[in-house]
């Protein structure tokens, strides 16, 4: 197996969390180890459930695949596999292969004596997608409460989900939330258009450092967070976006059963101006 | 040093924070009802305990005994009897009695002057107090109501209004709308949102709903019909106007949105819960409400400020522009799905089956 010339440098053994030495060896290009087999095993089971599915269902349309979570009535027990059960072994899959990948990361860290930023930064994703299949349907007692595995079926849920709180955009953690979103594509694009500048001088002029991308951002806005704050400031945005995202939806049903615009009263009765 | 204050004031700042914010949430456990194929999220989300306290605030008062409907009829025995004249005098009383424990100011029976709220002690013949001919346009609605508008609330055993679904012991329901009157001070032209709307929900959609379609019948449908909205000529405008009166249902109510529509169209019969049908009547029934018997009565109010000579505490009896005060969903719901929890009180006032059809002779509708 050929290897690229830095790539020796990498394939190190140990570091791992369990198991020690079992596992730890590559198949080509790709380290195995035991949350490699835990996310192959759990993705090819949960996919598998997700083609087993569709089929009961009658369709192979990727659009319209639809694996529901059980009915209500189920509350927080198993479910017959064709009434929402195969939800719950998917979902099962999901997380399983998804914390193995997030432990993947962490063992492949500590192989390459790095910090631990791409496992917890994956892992807030992951968090998120775990409060809305566990955390938020357990705190209101019912699996039933958690999205549906389908392109079109999960945005009819979002939006069904939006409108029992009248108004979602009135959402405090929502608007914290889509605030991070749009701020984490702005920097993004602030970033992207310096380095693409930076890299891309006009015809005989040398590519420019980043004493010179410094230069620019001070003299445009008074302040440039510099080549290694602004990965700092990214990962803060991403993370925070998919935190309050997180919160956002957490919060509605388990702590506040009305319409959102309805939960501003305690500011209109703030007694500084009511 | 200054780190250490830093960290200090934070730490006290959160905690402010988190003492003015934890408060204004709710808690689970919370109450669901599925309203839709599983996965959809179709249906309600209810925190039990402030329900229980709406409901306990939505009691049916108890029913005075019945009356038995033997001997001759009111109208025989009385003068100037027009709707209640089929009932036995039994009836006629109990039905009497209760109207004025479900109208007349506390204050006023506690004096022991119920009847003078309506009638001339004197002469209980005479239509010389206002509140009566209003009395008699009243019981006329709800014949209307409990006749035609059965669509509204189904046709369950005692379903329908009594005096008490709106008035709960008030002369005036404390549940009903008036135009507001804008604000005029300041540059900006009046656009009617972009404010705290109370009807809408705390939110800054328009103030007022109402008027639109609760009085006037303006479209209230702005959802394109083709894939591209290339022909809808409906403004964003409009369609918060539609978005208000929705959220004033919802509020209303105590239901949210999928209560009557999956979201992914609105405007979908087909794929819209049935209680969507029964509030699409509920809208055309308190239209008819407003514009046949509240509007026209506005003489009467604008001629008597301060109500009955024997009014009791002063309350308004018209809105700051003049107008009636008028019915809207939250009239008769407070916070319910079915006003007074879907309690039967109709079947134990058969004396409001009885009221006659036709227009009554001298209810003149102008100050006398």
């Amino acid at each position: 197996m050929a290897m690229l010339s830095f790539e020796r440098k990498y394939r190190v053994r140990g570091g791992t969390l369990v198991g020690g030495d079992l596992f730890d060896f590559w198949v080509g290009p790709f380290w195995v180890g035991f949350f490699g087999v835990t996310t192959i095993f759990f993705s090819l089971v949960g996919t598998g459930l997700i083609l087993m599915g569709a089929a009961i269902q009658g369709t192979w349309n990727p659009w319209l695949i639809n694996i529901a979570p059980p009915d209500l009535s189920y509350g927080l027990r198993l479910a017959p596999m064709r009434e929402g059960g195969l939800w719950q072994m998917i979902t099962i899959c999901a997380i399983g292969a998804f914390v193995s990948w997030a432990l993947r990361q962490a063992e492949i860290s500590r192989k390459l004596g790095m910090g631990y930023h791409i496992p917890i930064a994956y892992g807030v994703a992951v968090f998120a997608y775990i409060t809305l299949v566990v955390i938020r349907p357990v705190l209101m007692g019912g699996w039933g409460h958690a999205f549906p595995y389908g392109i079109w079926s999960h945005l009819d849920w979002v939006s069904n989900v939006g409108y029992q709180y009248l108004h979602f955009h009135y959402n405090p953690a929502h608007m914290i939330a889509v605030s991070f979103f749009f701020t984490t594509t702005f920097a993004l694009s602030l970033h992207g258009g310096l380095v693409l500048s930076a890299l891309n001088p006009p015809e005989g002029e040398p590519v420019k450092s980043p004493e010179h991308e410094n230069t620019f951002f001070r003299d445009f806005i008074g302040y440039s967070i510099g080549t290694l704050g602004i990965h700092r400031l990214g990962l803060f945005l991403a993370l925070s976006a998919g935190f309050w995202s997180a919160v956002c939806i957490v919060i509605s049903g388990p702590f506040w059963t009305r319409g959102w615009p309805e939960w501003w009263g305690w500011w209109l009765n703030l007694p500084i101006w009511s | 040093m200054s780190t250490f204050n830093l960290k200090v004031g934070a730490a006290v700042g959160a905690l402010v924070l988190a003492a003015i914010l934890v408060p204004t949430f709710e808690r689970p456990p919370v109450e669901t009802t599925q309203g839709g194929f599983r996965g959809t999220s179709m249906g309600t989300v209810v925190n039990p305990r402030l329900r229980a306290t709406t409901v306990a605030a939505n009691q049916v008062p108890e029913a005075p005994e019945a009356a038995d409907n033997d001997g001759d009829r009111a109208s025989t025995l009385y003068q100037n009897v027009q709707l209640l004249g089929d009932l036995s005098n039994a009836q006629f009383l109990r039905i009497m009695q209760t109207m004025t424990e479900w109208v007349v100011p506390q204050e006023v029976r506690d004096a022991g002057n119920g009847c003078a709220y309506c009638h001339n002690i004197e002469n209980m013949a005479s239509d010389e107090v206002y509140t009566k001919v209003v009395s008699r346009r009243m019981l006329q609605m709800v014949r209307t109501i409990n006749n035609d508008w059965v669509p509204h609330f189904g046709g369950t055993e005692g379903a329908g209004v009594t005096c008490y679904t709106c008035h709960r012991g008030q002369p005036v329901p404390s549940a009903v709308w008036s135009a507001p009157v804008l604000p005029q001070h300041g540059l900006q032209a009046q656009t009617g949102q972009n404010r705290v709307s109370p009807a809408a929900g705390l939110s800054s959609m328009p103030v007022d709903p109402f008027t639109p379609y609760l009085l006037r019948d303006t479209n209230i449908r702005v959802i394109s019909q083709t894939s591209l909205p290339r022909y809808n000529t409906t403004s964003i405008q409009q369609t918060e106007g539609t978005y208000a009166l929705m959220m004033h249902m919802s509020s209303s109510l105590g239901v949210n949105c999928t209560f009557c529509h999956n979201s992914r169209s609105f405007s979908a019969w087909e794929s819209s819960p049935p209680a969507r049908a029964s509030a699409w009547h509920g809208i055309r029934m308190v239209r008819e409400i407003n514009v046949n018997y509240i509007t026209p009565l506005q003489p009467l109010w604008a001629a008597n400020p301060n109500g009955p000579p024997e009014a009791g505490p002063r309350v308004a009896r018209l809105g700051p522009a003049g107008d009636a005060l008028m019915v809207n969903c939250s009239t008769c719901h407070r916070g319910l799905n079915k006003p007074l929890n879907g309690a039967p009180m109709l079947q134990d006032y058969p004396e409001l089956r009885a009221i006659s059809g036709g227009p009554a002779r001298s209810a003149a509708l102008v100050p006398q």
